[in-house]
């Protein structure tokens, strides 16, 4: 336990919380380790997806000082559940984005639940209470405090129950659980208390959501079932992906997961069972989140097709060709930019740009047909934007793109008039950038 | 304080001076030198008279196997680490010898024990390679924190409160918050001859008031530590290990 105090300083302007553990005697160790994770692991956090760290104390006076969040956390929306599916969708999606810039700075936070997530005024969510979280650049004190898995019951992932602490997807798992609860009312596993209990998610999948909510489109119970696979490789590769599919639900790839009404028998439990029992358990090897998101990028393919264009689309996509094939887990979003006047001016114009989109869409996929499937899957976006260059950049920002292949016109008296979309991008871009010119 | 810890620097004295530089840089107020100054590279002379000059400035310094080697003949060594011996044993002054020669097998400061190889037998030079020899070392001393070298990979191991010990491979660069009441074992690498993969030098630095180890990889100039040791006639795998890193 912690007490937590508003603190003010004259020379810091920003509202601010101080959490002090509760060091008495007979309290409970899981305390001071959970103390001595936080204070090692915020200071090394920045950005919005976390309170700002002020200052801690050390080992012999321990506090943490950090910016106080208005408002209270997911917890306080319990009471409205069941909520709507795009709200449910819209709210994932920033925990996902939170959780990627977590994994980003080698951070697994290990404890995703509805009370450690608050939301900024902003709209970001901002991850709270590091207790439990394990930073892969640091020695992971609290496997080493413990016997058995640590984590809350109802949220806790597969492989955590297994005692591995290393993998970020086991948030996609917990997010997983939260938007399953969000959309149903109905936790996937209810709320068990005992770690024998918890192993029952490792043979037995849940009810499929859409059999308590027969409205919730398919699309999210596809997203949702996903990140509950209890193997994390069938779960989405990285939580940007994830946020991804939460972003576009028209592109997400529908499986037999979609359109489940009841869940597999407990034959299939069995089955699991006895499978588990004849293989080994899964490595413990720490895996660097670092390296499991180098694995699967979001790369997004800037494709321009307007008239006189070919050798450079085809350049791109030879640029883009190579990317995919060192990158196993990527995924392909090909973008095209439908210049659009400033305001549509009758019905006619509307219906002949609802024309060129589709047309635009076409030329995309068309352009990306020669391209090897990657393991992350493909999209198609036409953006309608009157500044090319901001579209692309705001798309890869909310996309969390990794890297954007982009090819450069020639140089032309046009260009030098109209200034250039590559080098716009290249310079406000919040990512890689890699810029192909035709032979 | 800030302790610079460098181990087994193996008469690299291309690795040693850009270990020294980079502590240097970075603030480092004191100086422990974890043993194992000779053997292996071709510039024994420089490296022990630099260490000495360090210790009259008030560095620690501790003996490593291969310094004692020297002098005794009881330590079952391989040949190429024999041969470099009695290359080196002609390549070093009455006064360098004697301050080789005399040098501590451990140094106890506060709650932090130096030490080459480990705190049960000193001067029997077992290695820490796993977590049960962690353990059996931090059992033979009252010390908090244990640094040694002798192994050539830095890892760092923590024995909890529960008893159960942990094993951690560092990342350079990074702070290491070291809470108490845990106790550890920082096997700090190699300065001259790193053996885990990563052929640029290790070392790191310790600041005991907040209680914070970094060890850090500092790249050097391997090709002419590797020429010299060519040159001098010494085995040329001496040479070839150092541009693996194995």
């Amino acid at each position: 336990m912690a007490t937590l105090w508003r603190v003010t300083r004259p020379d810091i302007e920003l509202p601010m919380l101080m959490k002090v553990p509760l060091l008495r005697h007979g309290e409970s160790p899981a305390t001071i380790v959970g103390f001595e994770a936080e204070q090692a692991i915020m200071p090394r956090l920045t950005g919005p997806h976390v309170p700002y760290f002020i200052a801690a104390g050390d080992f012999d006076e321990p506090f943490i000082v950090m910016e106080r969040i208005e408002g209270s956390s997911l917890k306080s929306w319990l009471d409205q559940l069941p909520l709507p599916s795009d709200e449910v969708a819209a709210l994932g999606a920033k925990v996902a984005v939170a959780l990627h810039d977590l994994h980003r700075q080698h951070v697994i936070h290990l404890d995703v639940k509805p009370s450690n997530i608050m939301l900024r005024r902003t709209g970001e969510a901002v991850m709270i209470d590091f207790g439990l979280a394990r930073h892969d650049h640091l020695p992971d004190l609290q496997a080493e405090e413990f016997h058995g898995p640590i984590g809350t019951g109802a949220y806790i992932s597969p492989e955590q129950i297994q005692e591995i602490r290393s993998d970020p997807r086991s948030d996609l798992y917990a997010l997983g659980v939260m938007m399953y609860f969000f959309a149903t009312g109905e936790r996937p596993f209810g709320d068990p208390d005992r770690v024998r209990e918890w192993r029952r998610r490792l043979y037995r999948d849940p009810v499929p959501p859409r059999a308590y909510q027969a409205d919730l489109p398919e699309w999210l119970q596809e997203i949702i079932l996903r990140c509950l696979e209890v193997e994390p490789n069938k779960r989405h590769d990285t939580a940007a992906q994830l946020a991804f599919d939460l972003q576009h639900p028209d592109q997400v790839q529908l499986t037999a997961r979609a359109d489940r009404l009841r869940r597999p028998g407990v034959l299939q439990g069995w089955r699991r069972r006895w499978r588990k029992m004849r293989t080994a358990p899964p490595s413990a090897s720490p895996q660097s989140c670092a390296r499991r998101l180098a694995r699967a990028p979001i790369v997004m393919a800037a494709v321009d097709l307007g008239e006189g264009m070919e050798p450079l689309a085809d350049a791109l996509r030879i640029a883009a060709q190579r990317i995919l094939h060192t990158s196993p887990g990527a995924r392909l979003a090909c973008v095209n930019v439908l210049r659009v006047s400033r305001m549509r001016l009758d019905e006619f114009e509307d219906e002949q740009g609802q024309n060129r989109h589709l047309q635009h869409l076409a030329a995309l996929k068309a352009w990306a047909h020669p391209l090897p499937a990657p393991a992350g899957g493909v999209t198609f976006h036409v953006l309608e934007a009157t500044d090319p260059g901001g579209a692309l950049i705001d798309y890869a920002r909310s996309n969390q793109v990794d890297h954007i292949v982009i090819g450069a016109r020639a140089s032309s008296s046009f260009r030098r008039f109209l200034g250039s979309v590559s080098s716009q991008v290249v310079a406000e871009a919040p990512c890689t950038v890699t810029v192909v010119r035709s032979a | 304080m800030r302790i610079a810890l460098l181990s087994d620097i193996h008469a690299n004295r291309e690795a040693l001076s850009a270990c020294l530089d980079h502590a240097r840089a970075s603030q480092a107020e004191h100086y422990v030198f974890l043993g194992d100054y000779v053997g292996y590279g071709a510039d024994p002379d420089w490296a022990v008279s630099t260490i000495m000059a360090y210790v009259e400035r008030g560095a620690t310094a501790i003996q490593g196997n291969h310094d004692a080697a020297i002098f005794s003949r009881r330590q079952q060594m391989n040949d190429t680490a024999q041969t470099t011996i009695e290359w080196t044993r002609g390549r070093l002054n009455p006064t360098q010898l004697e301050f080789l020669q005399h040098l501590p097998l451990v140094v106890e400061q506060g709650e932090l024990l130096f030490v080459h190889a480990n705190a049960w037998a000193p001067d029997r030079w077992g290695y820490i390679t796993g977590p049960r020899d962690a353990g059996r070392s931090l059992q033979a001393t009252r010390c908090r924190i244990t640094c040694c070298g002798h192994v050539h990979s830095p890892q760092l191991y923590y024995l909890s409160a529960t008893g159960k010990i942990g094993e951690f491979t560092p990342v350079s660069g990074v702070a290491v918050p070291m809470p108490r009441p845990r106790r550890w074992v920082a096997v700090i690498g190699a300065v001259g001859q790193p053996r885990d993969g990563n052929p640029a030098a290790s070392y790191a630095i310790l600041d005991d008031k907040r209680h914070l180890l970094t060890f850090v990889r500092v790249p050097y100039d391997i090709d002419s530590a590797a020429r010299k040791i060519g040159a001098a006639g010494l085995p040329l795998s001496l040479a070839m290990r150092l541009e693996d890193g194995y």
